[in-house]
């Protein structure tokens, strides 16, 4: 695996924290906590190597 | 638990259980392996990576089929899914490595040319993740794949693909387009490599013609066509006139642009001796301004709105009621390589390739697709591989 790639899944195990540690954080919009769930997504699936 | 410990826990669950159910789907339909049969013509099954390393262990390495006649003769590559939401090219593969056989010449078949392509999936269009050929023994299922390469097997892609030799600027995305990265090379990205294996191939291989098979747009101009390299352009012409003639239906040719690059009818002619094809057959499934994306408009090309559009003159295909059934699209495929062969030998008839099993287009329509698959559990396990 090339070590851009590597980078980019490190990149994603990022995001996918910082997405959880706001959606704990958020104390009043549902709005926002389902955003951050929704926008998790596709970064899960990327690091599980599955889309 | 206060009110919004709730809704996060509630909406934590549906998240996870959409993620989940997705996931599965999703890895099932990447590490699915649909069984194709080696049929009587197959003389030895080989691997793309055998021509390049580069591919090997990775999505991008694919069978290579090879049927060998007795006696010699012209080379022809036949390369299926290049294009794996394509699917009439696959199952057009399919029905040539499990019916051709060789009397004279040589054949060698890729049916998943872009194997990573064909574990990829499109699911903001609606793409089906399989679809189901009937056969005589039952139904037969297949992935329906993508256009492009999967970004699990090659990423990331650049704001511009610069093609390699050429320096043309295309589309980022087209750097996973297997019809787009010819003529490839060892180092570059792997579907770049993928390309430059096939280049080996028909260098080493001494092929003479090069078979590129397509599906394409009811609305887009290139369709229903053999595009043809200069080289390649007689023969296109008289075996397009051919088909017209003693089978019936409309196969124009299309003169392959100089200044477009990357493209197999391209960059084979202009990189290789080999005379390249490219043959698109119509794909409504493909036309953005159609109804759902269903199994049936994928399987029969049935769809109101395109059927609207062709009576107002606004598609390059005839279309009527009846759609356009994939079984016709195959057969045009069959038919069409086998008036290629044919032309070849009475231009070349050093060149002759004889081949029999291969079903023509007025067979493959009345008897359909799925009665020239064979069972995988009616033969021996030594002659079944996956793609």
């Amino acid at each position: 695996m090339p070590i851009i790639m590597i980078m980019y899944y490190i990149l994603s195990i990022c995001l996918i924290g910082m997405l959880f540690f706001n959606f704990i954080k958020e104390k009043e919009s549902k709005t926002d906590i389902l955003l951050y769930l929704i926008v998790a997504i596709p970064f899960i699936l990327r690091v599980l190597r599955i889309k | 638990m206060t009110s919004i410990q709730r809704t996060k826990i509630i909406m934590l669950s549906i998240v996870a259980i959409i993620t989940i159910i997705a996931g599965i789907q999703l890895y099932q339909h990447r590490h699915y392996q649909i069984p194709i049969v080696a049929g009587p013509g197959v003389t030895e099954v080989g691997k793309l990576s055998d021509y390049h390393e580069g591919i090997k262990g990775t999505m991008a390495d694919t069978n290579v089929f090879f049927l060998e006649g007795k006696e010699e003769g012209g080379t022809m590559l036949v390369i299926a899914n290049t294009h794996a939401n394509e699917i009439v090219a696959g199952l057009t593969g399919f029905m040539l490595v499990e019916n051709a056989v060789i009397e004279k010449g040589r054949v060698i078949v890729i049916p998943q040319y872009n194997n990573s392509g064909s574990r990829n999936t499109r699911s903001g269009d609606g793409y089906p993740l399989f679809f189901d050929i009937e056969t005589t023994w039952g139904s037969k299922t297949f992935r329906m794949g993508n256009r492009g390469a999967s970004p699990l097997d090659q990423w990331p892609d650049p704001l511009v693909y610069v093609h390699y030799p050429d320096h043309q600027l295309m589309s980022y995305i087209d750097i996973r387009n297997t019809n787009r990265t010819w003529p490839g090379r060892p180092d570059g990205p792997l579907m770049e490599q993928v390309c430059y294996a096939a280049m080996e191939l028909i260098r080493k291989e001494n092929i003479d013609a090069v078979i590129d098979l397509h599906g394409a747009e009811t609305m887009f101009p290139v369709t229903n066509c053999i595009v043809a390299h200069d080289r390649s352009m007689r023969i296109a012409t008289m075996a397009s006139l051919t088909v017209k003639a003693k089978e019936g239906f409309d196969n124009h040719v299309e003169p392959s642009p100089s200044g477009f690059r990357g493209l197999s009818h391209r960059e084979v002619g202009d990189f290789s001796e080999a005379m390249p094809f490219l043959l698109e057959a119509p794909l409504p499934f493909l036309d953005q301004p159609t109804g759902p994306k269903t199994m049936d408009l994928l399987l029969v090309g049935k769809d109101p709105f395109l059927l609207s559009l062709s009576k107002k003159g606004m598609l390059f295909v005839p279309y009527d009621e009846e759609g356009w059934p994939i079984r016709n699209r195959a057969g045009q495929h069959t038919s069409v390589i086998l008036e290629i062969m044919n032309q070849m030998a009475k231009q070349y008839p050093e060149k002759e390739i004889i081949a029999t099993g291969i079903p023509k287009y007025k067979e493959v329509v009345d008897n359909g697709i799925g009665y020239y698959l064979t069972d995988p559990s009616s033969v021996d396990s030594s002659r079944i591989y996956y793609e």
